[in-house]
């Protein structure tokens, strides 16, 4: 592949065939699943087809000589000729994953592997060959032909068609009515008649008769609409395919040819078309309508289009691509709008003016905007998971192939929104999970069988919104987790004690533990066992929880939560020693107040009565450093958190001064990684307050060799 | 690149036949003047109190937020191993690029701004300090005053700078 100039052109491109990719799964799914009508087909060819034009434009031949027997099959299939059978759909599915291959080849100027493509090729033609449609082997050398086309988008698809086993001229009565819209997106009936024009013998009639007095025109509405009769060889989808591109916005009508079936018909005597053609305007060639047609579009601009484009069923709301640096600059300038806002405010407030002074009523309603502008800015970035979600599908046929488990995904919430950062991060865990859970989590055929239970398994993978975070859960239909083979393990590997006593729940979440693998036999599915402990530090990074329930013999579910961003967090504002710090509300159980009857002295350091259990306690102030000595408790608060993995424990701060939302810079981009602190923000007085990290604050407590007795025995070896 | 050329350096805004000139700052610590390439200085602002670190370096004062950015603050005069200063509300901070990141300098005053050339600069005596020979690039000679400029690269503390 040579070097292109217009690098940025290209990058459109494969971001556009990504969004392809993505469409064209999701629609062969839905085939798969017995939708059959013609507007999901169509959406999976128009896919196809958007993808070999662009392909065509950059000359990537493999790619293109693919995507045509891919695209000639749908067509087939669109058209009724291939019946829509689960073979068939299977070979569709596969066919998508190599086209997939084929377009990561070409972006890393890789050479495909050419025997898949291949065999899905021969696959496809033998289809091609079974149904009605007999002319399979003629498609592959029309693909060069293809390589002409312009870019996804533009207004002709493409130029050569190939032509069908030749059945001899007929005539075609064609007559559609174009949209304002259509112009507005630069489209034009000029170079759909000119189109039209290759395929055969042409006689356009325009009918102005719907064109207003001069002094009425709009000159951004559509007045004009033509008829064609069109003498051909070639099919009503290969006529269909020229107005492929302007589908919505330019009704169209193709009325069969007069002859009705019998192919070689004379061609019959021109026939004014049904409703369209009213105008008794005498049918004049091709050129002298151009001139008139394109006069008044060429100045059609958006603004009119939605109002003129009724018919058009329920077309995407319209959107920008957007450099993704242009919107994180935004957010940050909006975190300073907010930061600066409520310094004003305070300052407002030190300045001792009333609560009805007018500044300050006006300085509410500044806050007020403010946030609705942070919130707006947040949802820019917000995304559907759909992106992650519409990998799994091929990830699951992959490894039930190689597993030998057939499995079906179903996928629920694909829409739940997301910042995109979190989004980016998700694809790691999910897809390790979703190979554990066919794996793993699965039991083989006959296992099943005698439990019962369909062959198929079932994985789930869903998303939902709660309470501010984002719920994603991976669960499968299997064995559930064996316990005494998880407790087996976990004491062969010394990460707990043989005689320690554990709930269900602590067993099930040894396999988050490092250095823990189930699996009997390690197989290049799930790897060695490097599995549960990564993906729990994923989800960890990324501010979330990930947590397992499973009952024998029905599966297991994982379960993580994750913040919808990861630029705000909800904090409890704290203050230890002269310093202000913020604690993640996540981690926090609940506060509570340290008397004299709960605390006990435990070797060297102190743990606190928390009900029926002991709870290590936690100066936050000494583990700082921020002071030499640790202050009486008596005097503080405590907040009972959460560690992962590490049992609860009570962190003593002097007082809480509230809860917040605040916005998290980073510390490691001007500095580096302070231990015990997660991030910074800026608080109201526009002072720095550090971020607590809940987990590394007890690490570093722990290196101070400090054991609890009641802590359930699951410290890991390091 | 050092020649005899030193002795005119009364003259700093002379420009230079063959050396690239260039703008620095020169600033005061105690009682020793110091200056740094105007290139790498993104502001000077007055002095705001600092969130100490936890775990930092002495001579790390903590961290400020300018419009909505995070920085580090280094007490130049500790870094440098001149004792640590109590600031006040009369020192100043040079805000400055090291490499891409954004740091805040503290120093007791900024004095000048000076040009200067590439044949200005002086190799640095050898003295037994370890903070002239880790931060100190070169001197001038600026009539009666000795400027040292330093080299920003070793400021911030190494392993931290090498974790991020």
């Amino acid at each position: 592949m040579s070097i292109d100039p217009n690098e940025e052109v290209r990058a459109t491109f494969y971001q556009e065939c990504e969004e392809r990719l993505g469409d064209l799964e999701q629609g062969l799914l839905q085939m798969e699943k017995g939708a059959h009508d013609s507007e999901t087909v169509n959406a999976v060819f128009r896919a196809v087809h958007s993808i070999k034009g662009g392909a065509g434009a950059f000359g990537m031949d493999p790619l293109v000589r693919f995507a045509h027997v891919f695209e000639t099959t749908l067509d087939d299939m669109r058209s009724n000729r291939l019946p829509i059978t689960q073979e068939v759909m299977r070979v569709m599915l596969r066919a998508a994953d190599v086209l997939s291959d084929h377009v990561t080849c070409a972006r890393d100027g890789v050479v495909p592997d050419e025997s898949h493509s291949a065999a899905l090729v021969a696959a496809m033609q033998a289809l091609d060959r079974g149904g009605e449609h007999a002319a399979g082997d003629a498609h592959e050398a029309q693909a060069a032909g293809h390589g002409a086309a312009p870019s996804a988008g533009s207004a002709p698809g493409l130029a050569a068609v190939e032509p069908p086993a030749p059945t001899g001229p007929r005539e075609w009565q064609i007559s559609f009515r174009p949209a304002a819209s259509m112009y507005a997106k630069a489209n034009d009936a000029v170079l759909l008649l000119r189109e039209l024009s290759r395929l055969g013998q042409l006689t356009v009639t325009l009918d102005t008769s719907g064109l207003p007095p001069l002094d009425e025109i709009d000159p951004e509405s559509s007045y004009l609409s033509w008829s064609v009769r069109l003498q051909t060889e070639a099919s009503e989808a290969e006529i269909r395919e020229i107005f492929d591109f302007v589908e919505e916005e330019c009704p169209l009508e193709i009325l069969p040819p007069a002859g009705a079936k019998t192919a070689d018909a004379p061609p019959p005597a021109p026939k004014p078309a049904a409703a369209v053609a009213a105008a008794p305007a005498a049918p004049p060639p091709p050129k002298p309508a151009e001139p008139e047609a394109s006069a008044p579009p060429a100045a059609a601009a958006a603004p009119a289009a939605a109002a003129r484009a009724p018919a058009a069923p329920a077309a995407a709301a319209p959107t920008i691509r957007v450099d993704l640096e242009r919107v994180d600059r935004l957010i940050n300038l909006v975190g300073e709008l907010v930061i600066d806002q409520a310094v004003l405010a305070q300052r407002v407030v030190e300045a001792g003016l009333a609560r009805s002074s007018d500044v300050a009523v006006g300085l509410e309603e500044l806050e007020q905007l403010t946030r609705e502008i942070q919130d707006s800015v947040m949802a820019i970035r917000a995304q559907p998971v759909r992106s992650v979600f519409q990998r799994m599908p091929r990830l699951v046929r992959e490894v039930c192939s190689m597993t030998g488990k057939p499995a079906q995904l179903v996928t629920e919430g694909e829409g739940t929104e997301v910042d995109k950062t979190v989004i980016e991060r998700l694809t790691d865990p999910i897809t390790h999970m979703i190979r554990n859970a066919i794996d793993h989590g699965l039991e083989p055929v006959a296992k099943r069988l005698a439990a019962g239970k369909p062959a198929e398994g079932t994985i789930r993978l869903s998303a939902r919104h709660r309470s501010g975070r984002i719920v994603i859960e991976v669960s499968d239909d299997g064995g559930g987790i064996n316990r005494d083979v998880v407790r087996k393990k976990a004491i062969e590997r010394g990460l707990i004690a043989a005689g320690a006593t554990l709930s269900d729940e602590e067993t099930d979440n040894l396999i988050f533990l490092p250095g823990f693998s189930t699996a009997e036999t390690i197989t290049d599915v799930s790897g060695r066992g490097v599995g549960m402990d990564v993906v729990r530090r994923s989800i960890q990074d990324l501010g979330g929880r990930i947590s397992i329930t499973s009952i024998p013999g029905k599966g297991s579910t994982f379960s993580m939560s994750l913040p919808l961003t990861l630029a705000v967090l909800d904090g409890m504002v704290v203050s230890v020693d002269t310093q202000t710090l913020v604690v993640p509300l996540t981690a926090i159980i609940e506060t509570l107040q340290p008397r004299t009857g709960n605390l006990y002295d435990l070797g060297s350091g102190t743990v606190m009565a928390v009900r029926e259990n002991y709870v290590p306690l936690i100066d936050v102030g000494a583990v700082l450093g921020y002071r030499e000595e640790a202050a009486p408790p008596t005097n503080g608060v405590t907040l009972l958190v959460e560690s992962e993995g590490r049992g609860r424990v009570a962190l003593l701060v002097d007082a809480i001064q509230g809860q917040r939302q605040v916005v998290i810079k980073s510390l490691e981009s001007n500095y580096g990684r302070v231990e015990g602190i997660a991030a910074a923000t800026i608080l109201g007085d526009g002072r720095v307050a550090l971020i607590l990290d809940v987990d590394a604050v007890i690490a570093c407590r722990r290196r101070l060799a400090y054991r609890a007795a009641d802590i359930p025995q699951l410290e890991t070896a390091s | 690149m050092i020649t005899e050329q030193t002795s005119q350096s009364n003259a700093p805004i002379a420009p230079s036949k063959d050396g690239e000139r260039r703008e620095l700052i020169s600033f005061r610590i105690g009682t020793q003047d110091f200056c740094v390439d105007i290139m790498a200085v993104r502001e000077i602002r007055g002095w705001t109190p600092a969130t100490p670190l936890p775990h930092a370096p002495s001579y790390i004062r903590g961290v400020i937020n300018l419009r909505g950015a995070v920085l580090p603050i280094v007490d130049l005069s500790a870094r440098f191993g001149l004792g640590m200063t109590e600031p006040t509300a009369r020192h100043v901070i040079i805000v400055a690029n090291i490499g891409d990141r954004v740091v805040g300098l503290q120093v007791d005053a900024v004095s000048d701004i000076l040009t200067a050339t590439e044949e200005l600069v002086q190799p640095t005596p050898d003295v037994a300090s370890d903070m002239a020979k880790t931060f100190i690039r070169g001197i001038l000679a600026m009539g009666e005053r000795m400027l040292s400029l330093i080299s920003l690269d070793r400021v911030l503390p190494q392993p931290e700078a090498d974790a991020a």
